[in-house]
């Protein structure tokens, strides 16, 4: 119950440096946004041939709801390492609070601020012809497999955080997935790309993930890939979290 | 007299770089211990060790009883750091870094604990304004303020004054003597002999990864030969007649421009005895001065011993 209540201490304070720094915002929410509308009014007329009758803007919009989630993990990652040079985690390790609420702290903040981005971005995607026709279960099946993406990448940014020697190294693993992203079935579907890359697009983590949030929305139906893209949700929460948890432990103090 | 902190044979290396080779010291509770070093000696390594940040490659340390690699948990209970550079949170206000802090420490009531603090820090015009506009010394007052929270009863300060202006430095040196009075066992590290000789009970000489000395100021000063007597002369022959006479009586060492260094050591009764030995043999000095030993004097003869040791 302690750990709770220190977990949502360091939510809060995190919560305080992202509402304070707004620029971070614009910057998490506006470069997708710009991504949406540059996808939809300038390649969507080409793209949306290969689409399967499906509207441009209906196949591209969980992609970029992944694309948000992820430059605004960059920001957690970037977050905590700052906190680690500045010498601030150093205070919070010599007092008697849990290492889990400490980053824990950080992972709450993040995932709701990037639910607050993924929201907006959402907002856009209707105001220019986004339909769906999922139900409210499928809203909320939705709802909980972007919490738990953003949840599982945010644990992944914090294990990054960790391993950085300076805060502006600290978000770089995000470019790695950013490119991940646009080898998926995210922007274009895979069927048009070389064997090799479509091999790779089809088995890669965010593939499963990001045809069930397609699937969820357009046909409400989870699709044959949902159990798929938990197992990956999961997989890389489990193994972030322990190995952030771990690291956390064992980083000798620079400052 | 109570045990606040012993260490033992304590040793810890960075790659092939030795930086402690067996330190042992203990603090007594309610003291102040200042570990006196210069820059590199390995102050900041200690602290860290202590204060559960990194481990130790071998040798122990306890504070209240608890061993530090072995239940950091309840070390951290009583126990709190404020390290080198101002730890605080720069988006936050001076009043949200304490509630902060108050909120971790689990107390009741953060908003009067802050408000409190910072009443008796001289924050309060300044509380809701984001701590990157403070001023250095505003920083460090912050800092020390988070570190008072929940009352731990063992305070580590690691070069509490360091980068600080004069007026600063003595707003500083009040808060600790401050601390002191009130019972907190104070460990602070200081690469400054006259910090050290202000404000500790008990100071431990940190050299080369040893504790070369240690005791009160005024033992630590009795290390060094007592007082010396600097006499200046007229002419050569009185200079000589000095000479003769003192040497029977005293260590003499002939300087420049007809000076004599008399090493008298404690107590006026030695004093006395030398200007009766000069009057006896109708020998006036022209000038005389007294110099009476510093921490310096301590500091550097300890370490030159070391070097000569090799």
């Amino acid at each position: 119950m302690g750990d709770f209540k220190d977990t949502w201490t360091m939510a809060k304070r995190s919560l305080r440096h992202i509402v304070r720094s707004p620029d971070t915002i614009i910057t998490v929410v506006l470069t997708p946004i710009a991504l949406l509308l540059l996808f939809v009014y300038v390649f969507g007329g080409a793209l949306g041939q290969q689409t399967h009758g499906l509207s441009y803007v209906n196949f591209l919009t969980p992609g970029i709801i992944i694309m948000t989630v992820i430059s605004g993990i960059a920001y957690a990652a970037f977050r905590l390492s700052n906190d680690i040079q500045k010498g601030i985690i150093n205070r919070f390790r010599t007092m008697p609070v849990a290492p889990s609420s400490i980053l824990g702290g950080q992972a709450a903040s993040s995932t709701l601020s990037n639910l607050f981005s993924s929201l907006l971005v959402l907002a856009v995607a209707f105001a220019i012809g986004f339909r769906s026709s999922a139900g409210l279960i499928e809203w909320l099946i939705f709802a909980g497999l972007v919490t738990l993406f953003t949840l599982a990448t945010t644990w992944m940014a914090i294990f990054f955080g960790l391993l950085a020697k300076t805060a502006e190294g600290a978000g770089s693993f995000s470019y790695i997935l950013m490119l991940l992203i646009f080898i998926s079935p995210s922007f274009v579907p895979t069927e048009s790309m070389t064997s090799v890359l479509r091999g790779f697009a089809n088995n890669q983590p965010l593939t499963p993930i990001v045809e069930t949030m397609r699937s969820l929305l357009i046909t409400g139906t989870p699709g044959d890939k949902a159990w798929l893209a938990l197992a990956w949700c999961l997989g890389i929460l489990a193994v972030f979290y322990a190995g952030s948890l771990r690291l956390y432990r064992n980083r000798t103090v620079s400052a | 007299m109570e045990i606040a902190i012993v260490v033992n044979e304590l040793k810890k290396s960075f790659k092939k770089n030795d930086v402690l080779k067996g330190v042992t010291f203990t603090v007594e509770r309610g003291k102040v211990f200042a570990l006196l070093g210069s820059n590199g000696a390995g102050k900041t390594t200690i602290i860290n060790i202590l204060t559960t940040l990194i481990p130790a490659d071998d040798g122990v340390a306890t504070i209240s009883g608890f061993d530090v690699a072995k239940h950091p948990d309840k070390v951290r209970k009583s126990i709190s750091l404020t390290g080198q550079f101002a730890a605080v949170d720069d988006i936050l206000t001076g009043r949200e870094n304490l509630e902060l802090i108050a909120d971790l420490r689990h107390t009741s009531n953060s908003a009067d604990i802050a408000a409190d603090l910072l009443e008796k820090f001289g924050l309060t015009d300044a509380a809701d304004r984001r701590a990157q506009t403070y001023s250095g010394g505003m920083r460090r007052r912050l800092d020390i303020a988070m570190s008072l929270i929940g009352n731990p009863p063992i305070i580590f300060l690691d070069e509490p004054t360091t980068g600080l202006d004069p007026e600063a430095r003595n707003d500083m040196w009040q808060t600790i003597e401050a601390l002191a009075a009130s019972g907190t066992t104070i460990f602070l590290t200081t690469q400054y002999l006259e910090e050290a000789d202000e404000l500790a009970d008990t100071i431990a000489l940190l050299h080369e990864g040893k504790i070369v000395a240690s005791g009160s100021a005024h033992e630590l000063k009795k290390l060094v030969p007592g007082g010396l007597v600097e006499l200046t002369f007229h002419d050569e022959k009185q200079l000589h007649g000095a000479i003769d006479i003192l040497k029977k009586h005293f260590r003499v060492t002939a300087g420049e421009n007809l000076t004599l260094i008399v090493e008298i050591g404690e107590g006026a009764k030695n004093l006395a005895d030398l200007f009766i030995q000069l009057r006896d043999a109708h020998i006036e000095p022209v000038d005389f001065s007294q110099k009476l030993p510093t921490l310096d004097d301590v500091f550097f003869k300890v370490t030159r011993n070391k070097k000569e040791d090799k």
